[in-house]
């Protein structure tokens, strides 16, 4: 899923600060997954705003909406008989979201809430790591199943570095060599011939490298 | 300083050791300071941060939270939660530089009447000295 952690209250009352209504957007997908932008959160930031305009002594409505997505125009347009009413919108979406509804409703202020951190899963509740980088072709079922694009900070794909020390990365004590993992999961496995086969270079275009990009899926568009 | 001002406390507390020294400190014939008003929940743990943002919402200038004993919570790590939850509360209240000594969370014996009333006692000298919750009234 897509992890995403809250922007700084102090950040987004500034944000805020001329605002007299703001719609408060949160998102059923991976937000409310982590414990970050779903009906939830929605209610304590809503909460957190009101305190803030009464503290400040200010006139502040502040409204709640949880959509089912932000990632779909179909979601998207449930807001559109109510959101002109508001001087801003705050969506607790991923990035997506705060542009979707940007695109939707050109002459409204969008705000983004969260801010969306990587591609991950859970490795215990409230503990989330990021797996996935989107390179766009997947191969790490060469590297044991473990994807050294995203978990090596070298994105290297021929072995470790020099700075691999003791199964950890040279950039933290905190963060695994992720080669020290793969070796070990392959000679575990009676594999690691698996590392010799020659393979050409990888093609770095279907990931953010090459830019934008776009899928189309012909069976399913209309 | 309005030496007259009392403040608003709302106490979450247990249905287990909190409410059974609730009980006790009746017998006792110890009672709950006025300002204090009891929201009685099955556990500490079901206390969740937007019920404990709400009444400084609403106006309260004081919340706590009164559980069980860590050993003794029946449903386990109810205390536990509640103790990250308020502490998570503490940091909202400090970004919006608001006391984050308004809101604590304490833990009772089953049997300690007189200490379920002192906790609220405590409380309400803690808030008085903080003053009202500051709120701005507009001309």
């Amino acid at each position: 899923m897509i992890v995403a952690e809250p922007k700084p209250i102090k950040e987004i009352l500034e944000m805020t600060r001329d605002c007299g209504k703001i719609l408060v957007v949160g998102c059923k997908g991976c937000v409310t997954v982590c414990n970050v932008g779903g009906s939830k959160e929605v209610g304590i930031l809503a909460s957190t705003l009101r305190i803030a305009a009464k503290r400040d002594g200010k006139e502040l409505t502040v409204d709640e909406h949880t959509l089912e997505r932000q990632c779909d125009p179909e979601y998207i347009d449930e807001l559109k008989d109510k959101v002109a009413a508001y001087d801003a919108v705050v969506s607790l979406a991923c990035g997506v979201g705060p542009q979707f509804l940007s695109e939707r409703y050109p002459a409204q202020k969008i705000f983004p809430g969260v801010n969306t951190k990587f591609m991950g899963g859970a490795l215990e509740h409230g503990m989330w790591a990021e797996r996935c980088a989107g390179c766009g072709t997947c191969v790490v079922h060469h590297f044991g199943g473990l994807c050294p694009i995203a978990r090596c900070s070298k994105s290297l794909l021929n072995g470790p570095c020099g700075g691999s020390s003791g199964g950890k990365c040279e950039i933290s004590p905190d963060v695994e060599c992720i080669w020290d993992m793969i070796v070990t999961k392959l000679m575990q496995e009676d594999r690691l011939d698996d590392l010799l086969q020659f393979r050409p270079a990888k093609d770095w275009t279907t990931a953010r490298d090459g830019g934008p990009r776009r899928l189309i899926r012909e069976e399913l568009v209309k | 300083m309005n030496t007259s001002y009392e403040p608003k406390i709302i106490a979450f507390c247990c249905s287990n050791c909190a409410s059974s020294a609730a009980e006790i400190s009746h017998v006792m014939k110890k009672m709950l300071p006025d300002n204090v008003k009891v929201v009685q929940v099955p556990c500490s743990g079901r206390v969740e941060v937007l019920h404990l943002l709400k009444p400084f919402e609403e106006g309260a200038d004081g919340v706590y939270v009164g559980g069980c004993q860590e050993d003794s919570c029946q449903y386990i790590k109810g205390i536990k939660k509640a103790e990250k939850r308020v502490e998570h509360v503490r940091k909202i209240l400090s970004e919006l530089d608001i006391e984050p000594e308004r809101i604590d969370v304490f833990s009772l014996s089953a049997a300690r009447g007189q200490e379920f009333v002192e906790i609220a006692c405590e409380m309400v000298e803690r808030i008085k000295a903080m003053g009202p919750l500051p709120i701005k009234i507009n001309a």
